[in-house]
């Protein structure tokens, strides 16, 4: 395998352990009690669909790097990015809709069940940034003629990135689910 | 792999012969300073790792003072600690400061960077016949974090308020809240700052060791020809990777407590009469998320010097080391379990006693994979011809201090006889031993050993066996006394305890041991002046002056950029051929293949000839 996708792999495991530890550590404090019920942000569905759409793009982008379709690369690499800004933006949203709904991240009126789901969706943001950056690189190398079917390790390397980032939040969202 | 993208591929060595060739001149900065040559991160580490020692040590010395003379005043110490001392007495908030620093460092910044950073930087390219890590950037990257984080927690030893002080395992809620203790405001902060840092240096180094021990070995070097040292250091990146992003989850949870008013570990708390807007938190919690990390912490610490000390034995007692497959397996073994027997350092915090006894089972278990590796080590000595080089002294002193530390582990992993014992100076006399004292002397085997791969020049053996012998009798005057104290019921972690008048009769004890540091500490010196002084003066060294089989000393005395001037060696044997029957010589490197060796090749192997 090549070294720096068994490397992008590594680093995934050790994202994979970070957000372990806050998954098991939301279900011991939740066993504990005191622990405020509340409803989640409707938006989240509709950004996990988001997500998920940008993931179809990257995998077309990358099948068209592929072919040699570089024209489409460029296409579909700028639809997966307005779709992670879109899902940004939603995750905001949600923020917003907590904040209304009087679910705070801190402070005197915050319960740790409110401050759990800012920091799950504050630190996967911070992620889905660095992958926005990654693909940011990406675009700019597609643009100069970079990344094509005898030079796919760069766009391979986003690939995987994106798509984990994508399965990361279909995880979390799940948990968030069935633990509410 | 032909490209037009140069910049992807221009820091991966991708174990092709066509790198070496393309030597330019580097700039001093470039060569010692941001290099990415893994032999030069290596000693990097190295120098780092020994100035945080003497800094660590120090401030044992000055604890001790407090311990060990309670009544004597120390104004010789004001114009040094200005005022932490206060009419010749140490500040006892000072001294909790000494105490959390002293761990923190050592634990952290002298064992876990210093001592892996150091051989698995230095070694793993040299062994398994590689030019240099997968990659070099993140290798340098990897060693400048780590000097960051040094920057910042050395610069908070100098607040006014004074670096952290509630302890290396920063319990919340002593460490969250700035009311309970002075060294949990800017300190604590810093602290945090810098072992987040920390991690994300362990984390590049990590990476980069175990994409380099899979993708980057020699032709011929399979994973049942690595020497011990690697799988030692593959094995400790892999718990590095698992371990320390949860650390940093309850580092980032710490930091949203102490500074955005969450409660996540911060409880209903009432401080002078006032309750805190904290509510629902759970302190447990973060013990749980602290020792899921710290438990393998220990183990990071103490596998290097695994492989380090399997390696010198197997060398300087001339015979192959006993149990190869067995010594793979216990690691493995060790690896493993180290993940599921972190909540033994929990057993007075208030958790469920039956999952006390599950951790309790867990945790006795892994006497099994120790008491392996011991016995082969005593079976690998067994009848050798040993060669008593400093290195392998240190080696030795090793397994006779794991022995006398784990022993008592079998105790402290009692849950019943744990809680007896957990607040006294049995449980400091046991993990000094076990995980201070013996990894400090698996470091040391390995300066010795690789100090002429290192340098090209031989460290001073005299002087060198002066250290050892003050070292080694000085760790057991220190510590042996302390299982005494303990079991007598001594606490830990007191500023002072002669307001106690069942502790009074162990004054002479403690001003023992405090003898016995100061000594000890001081004979490090020996050491350092031996390093520094034969790094420029020392005797040239040969290209493999201790007769050993692995590929690094198939290099040049002072391997260049890329390590092997020629084509990488090919490996055909295992690297503990030493004394085969029928050689001419008593060792058979491995880049020697079986054709040349008829008359010592063994029935089986005559089929590789």
């Amino acid at each position: 395998m090549n070294p720096l996708i068994f490397m992008l792999w590594l680093l995934i495991v050790s994202i994979v352990m970070m957000f372990a530890a806050f998954t098991s550590a939301y279900i011991v404090r939740r066993e504990e009690g005191n622990w405020l019920e509340f409803d989640l942000p409707s938006v989240l569905l509709v950004n996990s669909i988001v997500l998920i759409l940008s993931s179809v793009f990257m995998q077309w982008a990358y099948s068209s790097a592929k072919a040699d379709n570089i024209k489409n690369v460029k296409l579909a690499l700028v639809l997966t990015i307005v779709a992670g800004v879109a899902f940004l933006i939603g995750q905001w949203a949600g923020w917003g809709e907590l904040v209304k709904n009087n679910v705070f991240f801190g402070g005197s009126t915050s319960n740790p069940s409110g401050s759990f789901l800012y920091v799950l969706t504050g630190v996967h943001a911070f992620h889905l940034i660095t992958g926005l950056i990654f693909l940011i690189i990406v675009v700019i190398s597609a643009l100069k003629y970079k990344v094509h079917s005898r030079n796919l390790t760069r766009i391979k390397l986003c690939t995987i990135y994106w798509h984990f980032l994508g399965a990361l939040w279909i995880y979390l969202y799940v948990f968030l689910v069935l633990n509410h | 792999m032909s490209s037009t993208d140069i910049s992807l591929h221009k820091d991966v060595h991708s174990g092709h012969d066509d790198h070496h060739d393309d030597h330019h001149e580097q700039s001093f900065i470039e060569k010692y300073i941001f290099s990415q040559d893994h032999k030069v991160i290596g000693k990097q580490f190295l120098f780092a790792g020994l100035f945080w020692a003497i800094i660590g040590g120090t401030f044992s010395s000055l604890f001790r003072f407090q311990l060990g003379f309670p009544e004597a005043t120390f104004t010789f110490l004001e114009p040094i600690l200005g005022k932490w001392v206060d009419g010749g007495k140490l500040n006892p908030e000072f001294y909790l400061a000494l105490v959390t620093m002293h761990g923190t460092i050592m634990v952290f910044f002298v064992l876990t960077a210093g001592l892996s950073g150091t051989f698995s930087n230095f070694l793993i390219p040299l062994q398994i016949g590689a030019r240099d890590m997968a990659s070099g950037f993140m290798n340098m990257l990897s060693f400048w974090f780590f000097f960051l984080a040094s920057v910042i927690m050395f610069y908070s030893i100098f607040l006014e308020t004074g670096p952290a002080a509630g302890g290396w395992t920063v319990y919340p809620p002593l460490s969250a809240l700035p009311q309970a203790i002075s060294g949990s405001g800017a300190g604590m902060t810093m602290w945090l700052v810098s072992m987040a840092l920390f991690i994300v240096s362990q984390l590049l180094g990590g990476v980069n060791y175990i994409t380099t021990v899979i993708n980057l070995r020699t032709r011929g070097m399979s994973m049942a020809k690595l020497p011990l040292t690697i799988w030692a250091f593959f094995l400790t990146a892999v718990l590095g990777l698992l371990a320390f992003p949860v650390l940093f989850s309850a580092a980032l949870l710490l930091i949203f407590d102490r500074s955005f008013g969450t409660s996540f570990f911060l409880s209903d708390i009432y401080v002078a009469g006032e309750a805190l807007t904290h509510t629902g938190g759970s302190p447990v919690l973060f013990q749980h998320l602290f020792w899921f990390l710290g438990h393998p912490e220990v183990y990071i610490v103490i596998l290097p010097t695994f492989g380090i000390v399997s390696e010198v034995i197997a060398t300087n007692a001339r015979k192959p080391i006993f149990g190869y497959r067995a010594m793979i397996g216990s690691m493995l073994g060790i690896s493993i379990l180290s993940f599921i027997v972190w909540a033994h350092h929990m057993f007075v915090s208030g958790m469920n006693p039956f999952l006390g006894s599950v951790f309790m089972f867990l945790t006795l278990i892994i006497a099994v994979p120790s008491a392996v590796k011991v016995f082969n080590w005593l079976a690998t000595l067994w009848r050798g011809n040993i060669n008593f080089t400093p290195a392998m002294l240190f080696s030795v002193a090793f397994v006779s201090l794991f022995i006398t530390g784990g022993v008592t582990g079998i105790i402290l992993g009692n849950s019943a006889l744990d809680i007896q014992m957990h607040d006294t100076y049995f449980v400091v006399a046991h993990f000094h031993l076990v995980m201070g004292s013996a990894a400090f002397f698996g470091m040391f085997a390995g300066v010795y050993h690789w100090f002429p791969k290192m340098f090209g020049r031989m460290i001073d053996e005299k002087l060198g066996y002066v250290h050892f012998w003050i070292t080694f009798v000085c760790a057991y005057l220190i510590f042996m006394p302390m299982h005494y104290l303990g079991i007598a019921g001594f606490p830990r972690r007191y500023y002072t305890w002669t307001g106690f008048e069942t502790f009074n009769k162990f004054l002479d004890m403690n001003s023992f041991i405090t003898i016995a540091a100061i000594f000890v500490f001081f004979a490090q010196f020996i050491f350092i002046f031996n390093f520094i002084y034969s790094i420029f003066r020392g005797r040239r060294a040969t290209e493999n002056p201790w007769k050993s089989n692995t590929l690094e000393w198939t290099t040049p005395v002072n391997p260049g950029h890329g390590n092997w001037p020629g084509p990488l060696p090919v490996v055909y044997r295992w690297p503990y051929d030493y004394s085969k029957p029928g050689a001419p010589q008593d060792f058979i490197p491995q880049n020697v293949p079986y054709s040349q060796t008829q008359s010592s090749n063994l029935p089986y192997e005559r089929d590789f000839e």
